[in-house]
């Protein structure tokens, strides 16, 4: 790549041309402040936060173009700190603050705003502008994600990442002027539109105006109702980003730290979702390889992830046979928790109350989904985010740093490597090949780690050769995340240019350790950590130092098969852990009926 | 009489905005006229148009309904057959445009904005029709009236009745 030569507040940097004068203002160790910015996802110079000054040549350019847009050209004069800029930006600012609900005190985002933050940068300490504020509309419908227009500060970094990393497009600007709104259409609810609940334009949102819907007071309330017995499970990937909520470093793992909070929070039992996750393998294990020597619909797609499994019904329903009937995890934890758990220790099931926290935001409308509950037993009472339990940590003045690590309560706390790596992309994937491989060679393989199915390349593929009925057979895979990627994976199959036996799909680019319910990242702070890779890496080093790296080795799934479930895909696994999939509809009309058959006569 | 769109009744109108887009299908940015044509064709874009536009061109509607809101342009209400706009620009309000939207207020007995109860006509107040030297100006759809007399509005009005 030729480079060019510019000159940044004095300081000269060569860099490739194709560079924004941000990107070089970085390489000189300069920071321009952004708001709207997200590297590769939204650059569009909407906030005018990084407006800098520039003359080509001893030109001056017209006013003062926004760096994260400008590309570099040679011989290029910038200057960063000038009155001019600062005056610029500060205006900038304060403009977007007239028209901002700034109840900063009781902001879901107290101390992890981008916009608070920014401020405190700049040294604004007065809003001259006094004037109308748009009317406030909070859509707090679904079970997910509330969206509140008065902290929206129109930077667009939500509509990007959904019509453009996930490829689904629910919010988008509406009207306009002053009236301009972040939403889907026709003013729509969060609840009956074409959103999976991913939660990353939660993730996206340098505000408060995108974030779940909580539930920490039912479980506080939970917690310290004498008569029930709470449980909780944690999934594989909280224990990567639950120290972010404390200052810990991106990724780093905090699983003995997590579980002696959660039982200093008052928890009657501190299991793992990892547990469920080895038992999810031996049932989707045991279902793939039922499938692929009796002939069943394949390629088999995973269904641990919610998201994903919503964003199937909605936009690919001819392959919801394909899923995976499995349950996913949480659901097939609740599920044991209230039947073969509370046999095994004479609780009433009905005073059990099941907590999950995760890293989705999905998780929260599959916990409330109507299938998912036995003998009208819900599976999951109650689904909390990363964040939130981070909050409760807090409220409950833990210093979380501080506590030594614990181990979690036995029997639903037990877990092997494979159950850990679930947090990943590829690692259900990884799971589940070190399971079958097993089966099928009848051995105990040493070379467990897959390496291909590893990393956050958007689409993955490998291949096995294992012996079925006798004979050595290619088993193809595919892995993908995000689920644009999903698509692209999907309509190659339907296409027939593509033929696998196994697709492992998360709806989070990254996987669950990049999901809609984790620790916030700041634009910034992702210019130099990738949160899916740390995080990812936590995990995979926990699978390396457990001693059991197995689902089908962990002895309390073992004993839960001899004593309970008998065989996997049995009858009482399938009142337990298995579950269905209906074509859900985005948008729903009167007319809708009528709709759908002028869709279909005139294809 | 029912002023929203029925499906069952807009069989071939629908089947006309699928022959378009399918002949536009494969170019890039083909939203907009796309829009302008479903607007020609039914009259307006309610939910029901703007739901099969995004189902056939694959575009999320949350990105459709965002183009319609923000061009005046478009409606996600019934228009009616004819569009009365009438300039509030600089030049023709100065030469009485208002005198001019009052008397078809009056002869039409409807405000503006709305459209009539046989569904005929439409008023509107626009921008600047750009021949400000005939103020104060009026279109009826795409016809051109200049230096519009208030008293001749009736007259206007009832070539458009049939």
């Amino acid at each position: 790549m030729d480079k060019v030569n510019v000159t940044i507040n004095g300081i000269q940097v060569s860099v490739p041309k194709d560079y924004t004068v941000l990107m070089a203002a970085r390489e000189a160790g300069i920071d321009i402040p952004t708001l709207c910015y997200l590297k590769d996802i939204n650059e569009i110079a909407a906030c005018r936060v990084c407006v800098v000054e520039v003359d080509i040549k001893g030109v001056p350019m017209r006013n003062l173009p926004a760096s994260c847009v400008l590309q570099v050209q040679e011989g290029m004069n910038v200057r960063t700190n000038t009155p001019k800029v600062r005056n610029a930006v500060r205006m900038n600012v304060e403009l977007i603050l007239a028209n901002h609900n700034r109840e900063c005190l009781t902001c879901i985002r107290n101390g992890t705003c981008e916009l608070q933050k920014l401020c405190d940068e700049l040294g604004i300490k007065d809003i001259e502008y006094v004037g109308e504020k748009r009317e406030a509309k909070i859509d707090n419908l679904s079970h997910s994600i509330v969206r509140d227009s008065s902290k929206c500060i129109l930077c667009g970094r939500c509509v990007s990442t959904c019509r453009d990393v996930q490829g689904i497009g629910v919010l988008d600007f509406t009207n306009r002027g002053f009236t301009t709104e972040v939403s889907p259409a026709f003013d729509y609810s969060m609840k009956d539109v074409n959103c999976v609940y991913c939660g990353q334009c939660i993730q996206a949102c340098p505000v408060g105006a995108l974030h779940e819907r909580t539930y920490i007071d039912d479980v506080w309330d939970a917690i310290d109702d004498p008569d029930k017995f709470v449980v909780v499970q944690t999934a594989p990937a909280v224990r990567a980003s639950l120290g972010e909520e404390f200052g810990l470093p991106v990724g780093t793992s905090v699983t003995g730290k997590m579980v002696a909070a959660l039982k200093r929070l008052g928890f009657d039992r501190v299991f793992d979702t990892n547990f469920s996750a080895d038992l999810t393998i031996i049932e989707e294990g045991n279902e793939l390889l039922d499938r692929v020597v009796n002939g069943g619909k394949l390629p088999m797609i995973t269904s641990c992830s919610p998201g994903w499994i919503r964003y199937c019904e909605m936009y690919y329903p001819d392959f919801l046979e394909n899923l995976s009937t499995c349950k996913s995890p949480q659901q097939m934890f609740g599920a044991i928790v209230k039947s073969y758990y509370a046999e095994k220790e004479g609780i009433d099931p009905k005073k059990i109350v099941s907590v999950s926290v995760m890293p989705c935001t999905s998780k929260k409308t599959e916990a409330n989904r109507p299938e998912m509950e036995v003998d009208g037993l819900r599976d999951v009472d109650y689904s909390l985010t990363t964040r939130e339990l981070g909050d409760m940590i807090k409220q409950a003045r833990i210093q979380f740093t501080q506590l030594p690590d614990e181990e979690p309560d036995k029997v639903m706390g037990e877990y092997t490597g494979a159950g850990v790596i679930f947090g990943a992309t590829g690692g259900v994937m990884e799971a589940a090949l070190r399971t079958v491989a097993d089966i099928l060679t009848e051995e105990d393989l040493q070379e467990i780690e897959y390496q291909a199915v590893r990393g956050i390349e958007g689409v993955k593929e490998a291949s096995v050769v294992l012996p079925i009925n006798g004979k050595d057979t290619e088993i193809k895979v595919a892995i993908a995340h995000g689920t644009k990627n999903a698509s692209n994976v999907l309509e190659a199959v339907r296409k027939g240019e593509k033929d696998y036996h196994f697709i492992e799909v998360m709806a989070c680019p990254g996987g669950c350790v990049h999901g809609g319910g984790q620790s916030h990242v700041s634009s910034k702070a992702r210019l130099s950590v990738n949160p899916k890779v740390n995080r990812a890496n936590a995990l995979y080093e926990e699978d390396r130092s457990l001693p059991l790296r197995k689902s089908h080795k962990n002895p309390e799934i073992i004993k839960l098969y001899e004593d309970y479930l008998k065989k996997p895909n049995g009858h009482l696994s399938h009142k337990l852990l298995h579950t269905h999939y209906n074509k859900k509809e985005s948008y729903k009309l009167d007319q809708q009926e009528e709709f759908d058959k002028l869709i279909k006569e005139l294809k | 009489m029912q002023k929203g769109l029925v499906i069952a009744n807009k069989e071939n109108e629908f089947m006309q905005l699928k022959e378009y887009i399918d002949s536009v299908k494969e170019s890039d940015g083909i939203l907009m006229q796309t829009l302008q044509k479903a607007q020609n064709i039914f009259g307006y874009l309610p939910i029901e148009v703007q739901k099969f536009i995004s189902e056939e061109t694959g575009i999320p509607l949350a990105e459709i309904y965002g183009v319609v809101s923000f061009y005046t342009q478009f409606s996600v209400t019934p228009k009616g057959k004819h569009k009365i706009g009438v300039c509030l620009g600089t030049a023709c309000y100065v030469k009485g445009a208002q005198l001019v939207i009052d008397k078809l207020v009056k002869e039409l007995s409807i405000k503006v904005g709305d459209t009539t109860e046989d569904n005929l006509f439409t008023l509107e107040a626009t921008r600047c029709l750009g021949c400000c030297g005939l103020a104060p100006v009026m279109m009826i759809d795409d016809e051109v009236y200049g230096k519009v007399d208030p008293k001749h509005i009736p007259e206007i009005i009832d070539k458009y009745r049939g």
